[in-house]
């Protein structure tokens, strides 16, 4: 009985979400820019995943196939290796960005005997923000370092938070939402220089191909990353872990080559994630560069064409270069990407319509926006595979989906 | 049940989203009231047209502050209500805006909340002044009370955020 009700409501949710497709329609044209949520992919690295496809082998097993498989491991732990200028140290492949973030905190805090504090900024990714808080129910205390109006940790505070009970820190390098580029290296500073045994953990997944990386100079332990945010197929993450740093697993298993994430690896995807490396690792400083002058075009030209518009997050080189994030007053964000949507333009908001608990973006909340500027954000990404007609087509787009919701809105004084 | 959050949006919600009926303000409207807030992120405001002396919705409209299920959920209460008695409009449940929309999933019952926390407002504005009919309870609804509840919690979180004592949950 339970089955066929089961079945009955898959039945109406797959009939729904299918008839939403058809009646929305396809837009003329289209310009994806929900990079926050689910990357693009480049087709070489699309490329190679169909490659490794057909050599089968798992990298733990002693065959040609297995040997095959382990290579193409290897190779990916040095492309990574390479790009973010690790030191010595190991490179865990997870199946996604939240994985790698969730093995980093949870398992050194499995492995820790005797600290039990953990300190995290208010903005983190929510996977870096509630395996912390879960830790708490573990005899772990949390602490949120709290940031400036432009997403900036306040270092002062920090200082005052590390002590010789600090198992980690835990701050994003690129934060997900606003784009705010921190001082890894000055953060590790004051942490180690509090207490040189407290390890520091970087979400990176938004740094990565963005901002150059140099881990083992800015004197970062462990550091997180997401394919998917590289254009690298989805399904693989990954974890760098110093060598001097002691990791328990938090997955139980067996048929694996890495102690820390058991089951069967990705490895068409982490041979995609290699050749995205290997891209974003030729191309870098024109990336780079092309991605800020569409990122610009983008902001100032809303700005020149809607009023009552504020940026999230600081400009210029402190931002990440495919970062824009912005709030239309007046205009609720779920609703704007709705009609974005109809006219084939892709974006995400932080309005609380668009969570699951109905309170906005925490992380707009933590740089001091009003619930009003909070609901009316939307979050765009761009990429080196966009180009000035995409942007020109946005800022066709926008105005004219703002003035329509703005004109549905009660007229009330703020 | 499947632990897979389920859509927010129909097909219906989409196409009333695309094509709301009865949009905008209505200048000769005889009974005018607003739920929610800005801060809730959610707001609708409802204008109702009322023959005197049938106490019959002539028209109505809607303005709205929020979500797509918000602006549909309004478009479909107005609809619902014209050529209605008060009596009537005073009887229609957000369940039953909720099902006319092919089921809002819990994370969006508070716009069918709201928009009928608008009407009803909107129908005891009309009364205020007037002889009150016997239909018409004293204290509030459940569903009255649920919206008011609604913007009090948005009053809570917002004040919370205002004065900066922001705790994790
Ligand atoms: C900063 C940050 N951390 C973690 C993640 C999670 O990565 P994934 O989507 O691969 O789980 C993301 C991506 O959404 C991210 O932007």
């Amino acid at each position: 009985m339970v089955g066929i009700k089961l079945r009955q409501d898959l039945l109406e949710q797959l009939e729904k979400v299918r008839s939403l497709v058809r009646t929305h329609g396809n837009p003329l044209r289209e310009v994806y820019l929900d990079l926050e949520n689910s990357g693009l992919v480049f087709e070489e690295a699309l490329a190679a995943l169909h490659e490794a496809y057909r050599i089968h082998g798992n990298p733990s097993i002693t065959h040609r196939p297995g040997w095959r498989a382990l290579e193409v491991m290897l190779e990916a732990e040095l492309g990574l290796m390479d790009l973010i200028g690790a030191g010595g140290g190991e490179v865990v492949f997870t199946h996604s960005g939240t994985e790698a973030n969730n093995l980093a905190i949870m398992g050194l805090a499995k492995a820790s005997r005797g600290r039990r504090k953990i300190i995290v900024s208010q903005i983190e990714h929510l996977s870096v923000k509630f395996p912390a808080e879960r830790l708490q129910e573990h005899g772990f205390k949390l602490v949120e370092i709290p940031v400036d109006e432009e997403g900036f940790i306040d270092l002062d505070h920090l200082a005052d938070q590390v002590d010789d009970n600090t198992l980690m820190v835990s701050i994003a390098a690129v934060n997900h939402e606003i784009g705010v580029v921190q001082d890894l290296r000055a953060i590790a500073e004051v942490v180690k220089d509090k207490s040189p045994e407290a390890i520091i953990h970087t979400d990176a997944c938004d740094a990565l191909g963005r901002i150059p990386l140099d881990l083992e100079h800015a004197g970062i332990d462990m550091a997180s990353f997401s394919g998917h945010k590289i254009f690298a197929p989805k399904g693989v993450g990954a974890l760098y872990v110093r060598e001097d740093v002691k990791l328990e697993p938090i997955l139980h298993g067996q048929l694996s080559s890495q102690r820390l994430w058991p089951g069967a690896e990705n490895i068409p995807a982490i041979a995609g994630f290699t050749r995205a490396l290997e891209i974003f690792g030729k191309n870098f400083d024109e990336y780079r560069s092309r991605m800020r002058r569409l990122r610009d075009m983008l902001i100032d030209g809303i700005f020149e064409r809607v009023d009552d518009v504020v940026l999230n997050g600081p400009r210029g080189d402190r931002r990440a270069p495919d970062n824009v994030n912005m709030s239309f007053l007046y205009c609720e964000g779920e609703a704007l990407t709705v009609e974005l949507s109809l006219r084939g333009v892709y974006v995400s908001s932080g309005s609380a319509c668009t969570s699951r608990t109905l309170e906005p973006s925490h992380v707009l909340l933590a740089i001091r926006r009003s619930y009003e500027v909070a609901h009316g954000s939307i979050l765009m990404k761009v990429s080196p595979m966009h180009d000035e007609k995409d942007i020109e087509y946005v800022l066709e787009q926008m105005p004219e989906a703002v003035k329509r919701l703005r004109a549905i809105s009660p007229k009330v004084v703020m | 049940m499947s632990s897979r959050i389920p859509l927010p949006y129909s097909p219906k919600v989409l196409e009333l989203f695309r094509n709301p009926k009865n949009l905008g303000r209505m200048d000769d409207a005889n009974a005018v009231a607003t739920a929610g807030s800005l801060a809730c992120g959610d707001m609708i405001t409802m204008y109702l047209k009322i023959d005197d002396r049938a106490e019959r919705i002539i028209d109505a409209s809607f303005e709205s502050y929020g979500c797509a299920a918000n602006i549909a959920t309004a478009s479909l209460l107005t609809e619902m209500i014209k050529g209605k008695s008060l009596r009537e409009a005073w009887n229609i449940s957000w369940k039953q805006l909720s099902d006319e929309l092919g089921g809002l999933p819990p994370i969006k019952y508070h716009c069918g909340v709201l928009a009928v926390g608008a009407l009803r407002r909107a129908i005891r504005a009309y009364y205020r002044g007037r002889a009150k009919p016997d239909w018409l309870p004293d204290e509030l609804t459940p569903d009255e009370k649920h919206a008011l509840e609604e913007e009090e919690l948005m009053k809570i979180l917002a004040k919370r955020i205002s004065e900066g004592g922001r705790n994790s949950h």
